[in-house]
């Protein structure tokens, strides 16, 4: 099992205090590996602009891997703006083929509207994810978007932290989200690391997805470019969340109801129940399975938390306004956010699910039962 | 004494050694009552009277003579029509044990002479090939309480139902809903369904026991489970009744019942399940129904609008068509009209290579409901022994080979394929069903397992009764003869109907918990299963295990 924690913070926070948090937590999991995912990005040393400037991340394992991906880069049009370097302690990472984090803020290219400009992103992502297995994998990439940065390493993930030195606040973020274990379930790769990111969507999963490969066949079916990799069972629920929100333009909270649909006699006196029912049949092939915590946010630092549909899996949501988290445990809780009150800490149940919006005043907590979105106090 | 030479022997003449079934009689424990004799469906035995010859010498009368014994006992007729079919009846009516038919191990020479004046052999049943079957080696293999909190069969709430019925695009479906379209029916069922058999190769007791038990399922067990007719139609009491809903009705190239169908719509109280249109069936591909005149009683006769005691053997295709993707074309969107698009409408076609074309055809109409596939091993009330055994196509690689078709063009969610032929053969239903339910099928059909496990048919794939066909079921299953079919109750019938669906819920969810599938059914995890032949493996695209 493995061991999730988010903050979501209106001032910007170190990643570090997230890895304490999943150090808090330790008893939970196995500690084979760290994936981060940051947004609301602030650098020390250079003054990022969202609305100008994509960054690119994932590591170079070789130097000809580097000077290749500066090659590709510049041939598809991209000016870099910053790099930033890591202060790393080789001697705390397992792997040695690291030869360069990267975390690069290019601009964004100039002539473009945001569609096309959204699609060439990504396709430069899956470009060079490809160059870097043609290359017998030593490139590889996490995330190239706005205002993302990703982190994934194998090792525990608080040594992964003093590795890269993330507590020397040059990096800091509004949102913060980690996950401490590599893909156990089938090989170790660094993809198979959780949180997944398409297009600006990122999840990350406590759990594992027993119904995944008719899912992924699935999804491969459709042939959307992107719905690839899936070196994980979780990666699929990244990409249907971008399925129901990007390709349905559905609403957020019908995200749950694809996933975990309710019954047949449920939904009989669901107010929405006819379009819910056509829908469920419809989407039956993306019904998840297994126990499942899904945490997932979006380019609009939302961020959001759904439980399977037999509540298997911890998870627990507190805060104070302007400040909000979500972890496994309540210790992981204790550790982001000590100085909330924990009387109104809330474990969402098998019909929920909480929505911490952008401005972060309160949470939404809705139930798959009601047809509208519920501000609810925390 | 006599002679040798005087033996007088035919071609086709065997002695009881050669017969697949021998009688075997004690005759110290039989009472002679004669329940034996009256109760075998093929006559297989008399009562005869016998005398022995005792030879008795007299020494000191120095006379040499003979006594004779005379006593009565059963015999066994060794011709080609009256040879022991080992149904045992005999053993069920006697009261001292004292007969029984016992398999003959060595010999099966009368499968030499099973064409008597030149009729080819026909019978009921289904392939007379014995064995575990592909379906019954495979094993579910990904076991998930290795990683995660096991599921609890007995206690967690398990979604079985599956989808029958055309299935859109989540966009097309958002697309129509938005603009107020058609948006195609679809049924929520119960995957195991009660294949196709017509009312006329079931007794009317078999029938109306299915439908009760079929009705209890659904209305007091809460498992949607639905029932195909088969060709030949349905009784206008069923047709005109609630429980129609439950009922997949079936037309086929004989049309037979569907003048009474079709007047029956004014009146009926709710739509039927599906309507299946039979193209082909895995017992006899490329040959169409039969149903031999000894079961064409005067009951069968009404519904079916022939005269009674003809045999009515259905053309092997549709006649009024004269392509299958023109008759794919016209006859699904013909009956989707007649039911005012409300019901989904599929093909059954029978197990073979070609099964892509029909498929692909399908995936292009809008009207096509899902497809039933029906293989090599499905069993059938009437046929000829060839086609039952050489003709056709096994189910599981056929389905699977659909299936990946179907993802590779990204369409496996919209026609549900159905699968059927042999599901159950050595009574491991369940688990058939669900390693075709992991291989791509949305669901199977069930027809001969039905009969055995619900109505106890005695056939089995070593040539057991079969004789389906000529209307003199031991059981009164498929018998049109109110003195046969008496011997059934349709409230057993009903009874062990619910029976085989609890068991089967229950193990669905046996196999399902370990996997750490309950929320949908799990329909193409074909990461779940392994096979012990690498070929096999090869063949339906998962694990080998050894």
């Amino acid at each position: 099992m493995c061991r999730l924690a988010l903050k979501s913070s209106d001032t910007p926070f170190s990643p570090y205090e997230v890895l304490l948090a999943m150090e808090a937590m330790q008893e939970g999991y196995d500690g084979s590996g760290l994936g981060l995912l940051m947004r609301g990005v602030q650098f020390t040393d250079f003054n990022y602009e969202k609305d100008k400037q994509v960054i690119l991340s994932g590591i170079a394992h070789t130097e000809e891997a580097l000077s290749r991906l500066n090659g590709l880069m510049e041939d598809r049009g991209f000016v870099q703006k910053y790099d930033h370097e890591f202060t790393v302690h080789p001697e705390l990472i397992e792997a040695s083929d690291r030869y360069k984090y990267i975390v690069r803020v290019y601009r964004k290219p100039e002539n473009m509207d945001e569609a096309n400009l959204e699609e060439y992103l990504m396709q430069t992502r899956l470009f060079l994810r490809r160059d870097g297995e043609e290359h017998g994998g030593d490139l590889t990439v996490f995330s190239f978007w706005s205002d993302v940065v990703m982190i994934k390493e194998v090792g525990w993930p608080l040594a992964v932290g003093d590795a890269l030195s993330l507590d020397d606040n040059r990096i800091m973020a509004r949102v913060v989200m980690a996950q401490g274990r590599q893909n156990t379930n089938y090989g170790i790769n660094l993809y198979a690391c959780h949180p997944f990111f398409i297009q600006g969507i990122s999840t990350m999963t406590n759990g594992e997805n027993t119904a995944f490969v008719p899912i992924k066949e699935w999804l491969e079916g459709k042939n959307i470019p992107g719905y690839t990799g899936y070196q994980s069972d979780s990666e699929v629920f990244t990409h249907i969340l971008h399925y129901v929100t990007r390709k349905l333009k559905l609403p957020l909270q019908v995200y749950k109801h694809v996933i975990t649909p309710l019954k047949s006699e449920e939904l009989k006196n669901h107010p929405q129940g006819d379009f819910l029912q056509g829908l469920r049949v419809a989407c039956r092939r993306l019904i998840i399975d297994g126990p499942n915590a899904v945490i997932a946010t979006l380019p609009d630092e939302t961020s959001m938390l759904v439980m399977d549909a037999k509540k298997m899996r911890p998870a627990i949501v507190g805060g104070k306004p302007g400040t909000w988290a979500i972890a496994s445990e309540m210790c992981g809780m204790m550790a982001m956010v000590p100085d909330r009150d924990p009387a109104f800490d809330f474990q969402p149940m098998r019909e929920h699910t909480v929505i911490i919006p952008p401005d972060r005043k309160e949470l939404q907590i809705w139930t798959q039962f009601d047809p509208f979105t519920l501000p609810q106090a925390a | 004494m006599d002679s040798v030479r005087s033996v007088y022997t035919t071609p086709s003449s065997l002695t009881y050694c050669d017969l697949p079934w021998i009688i075997q009689h004690r005759e110290d424990r039989c009472t002679l009552c004669g329940r034996c004799t009256a109760v075998c469906p093929v006559n297989a035995i008399y009562l005869t009277y016998r005398r022995q010859r005792v030879p008795k010498l007299d020494v000191l009368k120095k006379k040499r003579g003979n006594e004779y014994r005379h006593f009565v006992g059963i015999r066994q007729h060794t011709s080609i029509e009256k040879k022991c079919i080992g149904c045992g009846m005999c053993s069920s009516v006697c009261p001292n044990e004292a007969i029984g038919p016992v398999p003959n191990t060595n010999e099966h020479r009368t499968v030499f002479h099973q064409n008597q004046k030149g009729e080819a052999w026909k019978r009921g049943g289904r392939r007379n090939k014995s064995g575990a079957t592909i379906l019954d080696r495979i094993a579910f293999d990904r076991i998930s309480m290795l990683t995660d909190p096991a599921l609890d069969a007995g206690r967690h709430e398990f979604s079985l139902n599956t989808i029958l019925g055309r299935v859109l695009p989540p966009e097309e479906f958002l697309r129509r809903k938005m603009a107020g379209e058609w948006i195609p029916p679809t049924r929520e069922i119960f995957p195991f369904i009660i294949g196709s058999m017509s009312f006329g190769a079931l007794s009317p007791n078999m029938w109306l026991g299915l439908l009760q038990g079929v009705a209890y399922c659904n209305e007091v067990l809460g498992i949607p489970v639905v029932m195909a007719t088969g060709e030949g139609g349905c009784p206008p009491w069923v047709l005109k009744s609630p429980f129609l809903k439950y009922i997949i009705l079936q037309i086929a190239s004989g049309y037979f019942g569907w003048d009474e169908i079709i007047r029956a719509i004014p009146e009926m109280q709710c739509d039927p399940a599906a309507i299946e249109i039979k193209y082909g069936q895995g017992a006899k591909p490329g040959d169409g129904g039969l149903l031999m005149w000894f079961k064409v009683s005067k009951l069968i006769a009404r519904l079916r609008g022939v005269p009674e005691g003809v045999d009515l053997p259905s053309p092997p295709v549709h006649q009024t068509l004269y392509s299958i993707e023109e008759s794919v074309m016209k006859m699904i969107q013909t009956l989707s009209m007649a039911f005012g698009f409300r019901v989904p409408v599929y093909p059954k076609i029978s197990g073979s290579t070609s099964a892509k074309a029909v498929l692909n055809n399908l995936v292009r109409n809008p009207y096509a409901g899902g497809l039933l596939i029906d293989g090599i091993d499905g069993g059938t009330g009437a046929a000829y022994n060839v086609s039952m055994d050489a003709t056709g196509h096994p189910i599981a690689s056929n389905l699977r080979e659909c299936y990946l078709d179907l993802v590779a063009q990204g369409r496996q969610n919209e026609i549900p394929l159905f699968a059927a032929g042999g599901i159950g053969k050595n009574g491991n239903v369940t688990q058939n069903g669900m390693a075709l339910i992991m291989l791509g099928a949305s669901g199977v059909h069930m027809g001969k397992y039905i009969m055995q496990a619900c109505a106890g048919c005695l056939g089995n794939e070593m040539g057991r009764c079969n004789v389906c066909n000529i209307g003199i079921c031991p059981k009164g299953i498929t018998s049109q003869n109110p003195k046969l079919y008496r011997r059934l109750d349709p409230d057993d019938v009903a009874q062990r109907v619910a029976d085989v669906f609890m068991a089967i819920r229950t193990e669905m969810k046996k196999i399902m918990a370990p996997l750490g599938r309950s929320q949908s059914l799990p329909i193409g995890m074909s990461d779940a299963l392994g096979i012990d032949d690498a070929d096999v493996a090869k063949r339906l695209n998962i694990k080998y295990i050894c």
